[in-house]
């Protein structure tokens, strides 16, 4: 066998590889009831946030002054909050501003984290240390904070909390990335790239860039539900998703003064929504860290 | 010894900077109307112009930051009086939340932590973990609202708010303080358990592990004598960088529980716009972290001569 020969039978198989992993990875995830179990909450709330608005029994907007504070019964299920909206309908639709808005602060995390952290893994030296020393201010503050700050100065909508808790999550999931680039970057394969000549875009983004995958995956999953931690704490705060949107943690927010009276439903109902789409996702990304690592 | 927190004190002083410039620009520059801000959109031009006089952020950005760093912590918009004297206080009563978190935080992560380890792949391994990591990501204030709930509106057991009667008692305010404290408990267990069972599990397998088995002595002694003081050690930085997030969730609890620390400082000075307050807050947040973190350097190098070695080469 030519030497020529075996980068072209290995990459075949090198590709074949990767699908059979990825067949496997997805397999065992299926037997895992860990995963299941967390799949089947997360769908629930995703199938609520698309269609909500047309199986509620009541409109989740409409106030009615007569009938406030009203405790759970057969018409409103779980009750009605200060402005006599219905609780239930609130709550099923609730999932929807925080399933758009944490999903994609994740994503553009990913995004921007996995770009640095390739360059910072990659190239080392003073880029590495100069943006390591940013990267170690910003986490000098716990997100919850730097989001309260940034959101009271530049204002609260959705579209900033996006980008703010995808901008501060890029820092923490670059710091993961460059610690697998720093393991691959010694390997044969990034060697022979680098006498073949290629450029470092092309070393980091299509040869190294497939192997770091499995890391950014199980990061991808850690931080959404760290980023539904962070969008609702912020909404709580009164600095992310804004009324009258019904939003779980903006409901808290806004009758959790008048909980001394009484009126519980107006709370753990929504506390008990948050308690399981959290809970969903940390079943779902423990599993896949297992599969992925074990 | 002496190279070594000389090092880490100068990088600790470098992000404190560092830190000093974001907080800045975030809160004096990019609020590009401050004036108008503070006064609301129907107060008269002329008006605006001298208010931003007085704020001094008409002046170059350069020495509005010298300004501003020596000015510090400056005056509050909102209370219209200096900050020091309103913060130091909220400081000094959050510092008792935290602490009071701590110590039941603490011990009781680290037992989780051990009993993970001495029953690794048992269920009550797995339910460890799994309650651990689940009450993670599960926010302050949904905890908090839960508990509030069923201990002081519901049974009645626990007051519904964290300020004890002026006065009071130690005893008394510590009943105040039990229902805040549980939800920061209850977020940061899962960590420091997952730490110590991970530096347990390590230290179990290590070859002076197995040759205190060999030699005979009991299991017990093993754990106690050999294997806790190993696996106890990367716990501690796990402790110092969760007091950061400790620090996070007291703004949460604060608030929910309406006590009166930095928390609900930072909260009310970004509801009300007064940026002189939550700048300062924010910067002492990140303060009071850093010094943590380097304490916990320190006592970690300490204890742990390798890693004093390593660091002042």
């Amino acid at each position: 066998m030519s030497i020529v020969d075996i980068p072209i039978e290995d990459a075949g198989a090198l590709q074949a590889g990767r699908t059979e992993i990825r067949r496997e990875v997805f397999r065992e995830l299926l037997h895992s009831a860990t995963f299941i179990v967390g799949a089947v909450i997360l769908l629930f709330w995703i199938i609520c946030a698309i269609f909500g608005p047309a199986i509620v029994p009541h409109d989740p907007y409409a106030q009615s002054l007569l009938g406030i504070n009203k405790p759970p019964s057969s018409a409103h299920w779980f009750g009605t909050d200060q402005l006599g909206r219905d609780m239930f309908s609130r709550v099923i639709v609730g999932s929807r501003d925080v399933l758009i808005v944490a999903p994609l602060a994740t994503l553009l995390g990913t995004v921007l984290g996995t770009i640095l952290g390739l360059f910072m893994g990659y190239f080392r030296g003073l880029v590495d240390d100069v943006l390591g020393r940013f990267v170690e201010a910003i986490l000098a503050l716990p997100v919850v904070v730097t989001g309260v700050i940034v959101l009271a100065t530049l204002g609260r909508s959705n579209l900033t909390l996006i980008i703010v808790i995808g901008l501060l999550f890029t820092p923490l999931i670059a710091r993961t990335v460059r610690a697998a680039v720093l393991l691959e970057r010694e390997l044969d394969y990034v060697g022979a790239a680098r006498l073949r000549g290629e450029r470092a875009p092309y070393i980091m983004f299509v040869e190294i860039l497939p192997n770091v995958f499995a890391p950014i995956m199980v990061e991808f999953t850690v931080r959404l539900a760290y980023a539904i931690f962070a969008v609702l704490t912020l909404t709580f705060l009164g600095l992310g998703i804004q009324p009258p949107s019904p939003d779980w943690a903006l409901d808290i927010s806004t009758n959790y003064g008048v909980v001394p009276a009484g009126y519980w439903w107006e709370v753990v109902f929504d506390a008990v929504a948050i308690a399981t789409l959290v809970v969903s996702i940390t079943l779902i990304s423990d599993s896949v860290q297992g599969a992925l690592e074990g | 010894m002496v190279r070594f927190i000389l090092k880490r004190l100068g990088l600790a002083l470098i992000t404190l900077w560092l830190l000093s410039v974001l907080v800045f620009l975030l809160g004096q520059v990019l609020p590009s109307d401050p004036g108008r801000s503070v006064l609301g959109p129907l107060a008269a031009p002329s008006a605006v112009h001298a208010l931003d006089h007085q704020l001094g952020v008409d002046k170059p950005i350069l020495t509005q930051y010298w300004n501003w760093l020596t000015n510090f912590p400056g005056t509050s918009y909102q209370y219209q009086a200096p900050i020091g004297p309103i913060l130091g206080p909220a400081l000094l009563r959050s510092l008792k939340l935290a602490i009071f978190a701590l110590v039941i935080l603490v011990p009781l992560g680290i037992i989780g932590g051990v009993i993970s380890a001495l029953n690794a792949g048992k269920p009550v391994d797995r339910t460890i973990s799994v309650v651990g990591q689940s009450m993670l990501t599960v926010p302050e204030f949904v905890s908090g609202i839960v508990l509030l709930v069923i201990f002081a509106v519901e049974l009645g057991w626990l007051p519904v708010t964290a300020t004890a009667p002026p006065g009071s008692g130690f005893l008394t305010q510590l009943k105040y303080l039990i229902l805040p404290v549980i939800p920061l408990v209850m977020v940061l267990f899962g960590y420091i358990a997952r730490m110590a069972r991970v530096g347990t599990i390590e230290a179990l397998d290590s070859d002076y592990a197995r040759t205190a088995v060999l030699k005979g002595l009991p299991r017990g002694v093993v754990v106690r004598r050999h294997v806790l003081r190993n696996s106890l050690l990367p716990t501690i930085t796990v402790i110092a960088t969760q007091t950061g997030y400790l620090i996070g969730g007291l703004v949460v609890v604060e608030t929910l529980f309406r006590y009166n620390g930095i928390g609900l400082l930072t909260y009310n000075a970004a509801n009300q716009h007064d940026i002189p307050m939550l700048e300062a807050c924010v910067l002492t947040i990140g303060v009071v972290y850093m010094v943590v973190t380097l304490l916990a350097d320190i006592t970690y190098s300490l204890l742990n001569p390798r890693i004093r070695l390593k660091a002042a080469e």
